[in-house]
């Protein structure tokens, strides 16, 4: 038996998102809103940003000019022969909490994975103008449908976390938190506490 | 003395754990479809939707579920009347290490001091069982760690009670908010001592999703916990709605008279597990 539903109305509802952003751009986005991204992206996980890191001690420029870009958190499991990627659904965000700020600062616009940001991250997108998407953790399937192209940039012998260049289309995401300091998640949780005391 | 070789074993390996990356079996696809029937939440049920197409394409396609296809955990039940010809520990190893190339599965298990991946998701976390007779029985669980690291184990003085035991567990659940994956199986082990209860928790998820514990007053608290973790309203993946978990499967075994462990193992909803029997 399949277990295909009719197409889920979540993608009636999204906004298409291009990237990289241009100028602005991101400061249009509200936490809350679906978006479906289009274009290019980079990844990256823990160990892309620990090396990151260790070029930017070093003083040296980073693989990719990051100003504009969305960076995705996700280790893509290996593409069959035929397909362009593997699963390659979002990894939690918090272990990258200790870098985001930094990059935020360096023009990055854009994070997307799973879970939630720490105060400190949330209070660096609002002064560099930055937002964080979560999609759909344990869809990895569904979405490697939804990139078209994957290439393999820098750091191949750190396995899946090498940094890659994605071409997305209609990539599926929630705004979580954006430039005007709102958190999606938190939102969600106070309105369940707000009606439960009021069937109190 | 039954015989079994370490080919054997290694050919049954490598399947469960191809077969486990990319099909979730009937037990957690029917409690996601349950879970999508009783939704209150519009954007946790088309999320829920995406959740059960995910699951067809997987199996379809030969893509696994989700990109983390876990550090293996196999569990070996073994009768003391069967003899290995050969390595038992490398015909796992050796086992996995195919699985995952031939499976097209991430490796995902590195050194902990260099952080350097191994490149074959060896080695796997293996626990040996022995038991009367001449079974030889394998299960793997590759075990996501988005949900691992939200695990938690407390050694409760006995004057807590359940009620500290059921607290416990339902802040642990609530504190991962979204960062887990819910919607969650929630595996505690209870008793013992401090490994045993960790081990213990491990093992639940092996359980069918949503079979209750044969000790009526163990279901009774199942239930208890599950309630109040689904009117958390956190819902799935923290989108709000009433599916925060799907189950919470509870292992008890004898305590010291002073202690009361509590471990806590969070599972996400792709709970892939696959079970062969040689």
């Amino acid at each position: 038996m399949s277990m295909l539903r009719s197409n889920p109305d979540f993608f009636a509802d999204l906004k298409e998102v291009s990237l990289p952003f241009a100028a602005g751009d991101v400061e249009e986005l509200r936490a809350g809103e679906l978006v479906g991204l289009t274009g290019v992206l980079y990844t990256g996980r823990d160990q892309t940003h620990r090396r990151f890191f260790d070029l930017l001690e070093q003083g040296r420029e980073l693989p990719v000019d990051l100003s504009g870009q969305l960076l995705y958190y996700v280790g893509p499991s290996p593409a069959r022969p035929g397909q362009v990627i593997g699963a390659a659904g979002p990894t939690t965000s918090y272990r990258m909490d200790v870098y985001t700020p930094r990059l935020l600062e360096l023009g990055l616009k854009a994070t997307m994975g799973k879970g939630r940001r720490s105060p400190r991250v949330r209070e660096a997108m609002v002064k560099y103008k930055g937002i964080y998407l979560a999609t759909i953790g344990g869809a990895g399937a569904f979405l490697s449908k939804c990139i078209k192209a994957a290439e393999l940039v820098a750091f191949a012998d750190a396995g899946p976390e090498a940094l890659f260049r994605f071409t997305v289309e209609k990539f599926p995401a929630v705004v979580i938190n954006d430039t005007t300091g709102r958190d999606f998640y938190e939102e969600v949780k106070n309105d369940k506490l707000e009606k439960s005391s009021d069937s109190q | 003395m039954r015989e079994i070789t370490s080919k054997t074993i290694t050919a049954a390996v490598r399947e469960i754990a191809m077969a486990a990356g990319c099909d979730l079996e009937p037990d957690i696809l029917d409690n996601l479809l349950q879970a999508r029937e009783r939704e209150t939440s519009r954007l946790a049920a088309n999320v829920l939707d995406i959740l059960l197409i995910n699951a067809d394409i997987a199996s379809r396609d030969k893509i696994p579920v989700c990109q983390d296809t876990g550090v293996a955990v196999i569990f070996v039940t073994m009768g003391q009347d069967v003899r290995i010809i050969g390595n038992l520990e490398e015909a796992i190893q050796e086992g996995v290490r195919l699985g995952y190339e031939d499976g097209f599965l991430r490796k995902s298990v590195c050194d902990p001091i260099t952080r350097v991946n191994t490149m074959t998701n060896t080695p796997a976390v293996i626990h040996l069982e022995l038991v009367a007779g001449d079974c030889f029985e394998l299960a793997i669980i590759p075990k996501g760690c988005g949900s691992e690291n939200m695990s938690g184990l407390t050694m409760l003085p006995p004057s807590a009670g359940l009620d500290g035991m059921v607290d416990f567990v339902v802040e642990t659940v609530v504190a991962a908010g979204p960062n887990p994956c819910p919607p969650l199986l929630v595996g505690v082990g209870m008793g013992g001592t401090f490994e045993k209860s960790a081990l213990l928790a491990k093992k639940s998820l092996l359980r069918p999703l949503g079979e209750p514990s044969p000790r009526r007053d163990v279901a009774e608290l199942e239930r208890k916990i599950l309630n109040r973790i689904n009117k958390s309203g956190q819902g799935v993946h923290g989108l709000g709605g009433c599916n925060t978990a799907l189950g919470v499967h509870i292992e008890p075994y004898p305590a010291h008279i002073a202690s009361l462990p509590v471990a806590v193992n969070i599972q996400c909803h792709a709970h892939r597990h696959k079970e062969i029997s040689l």
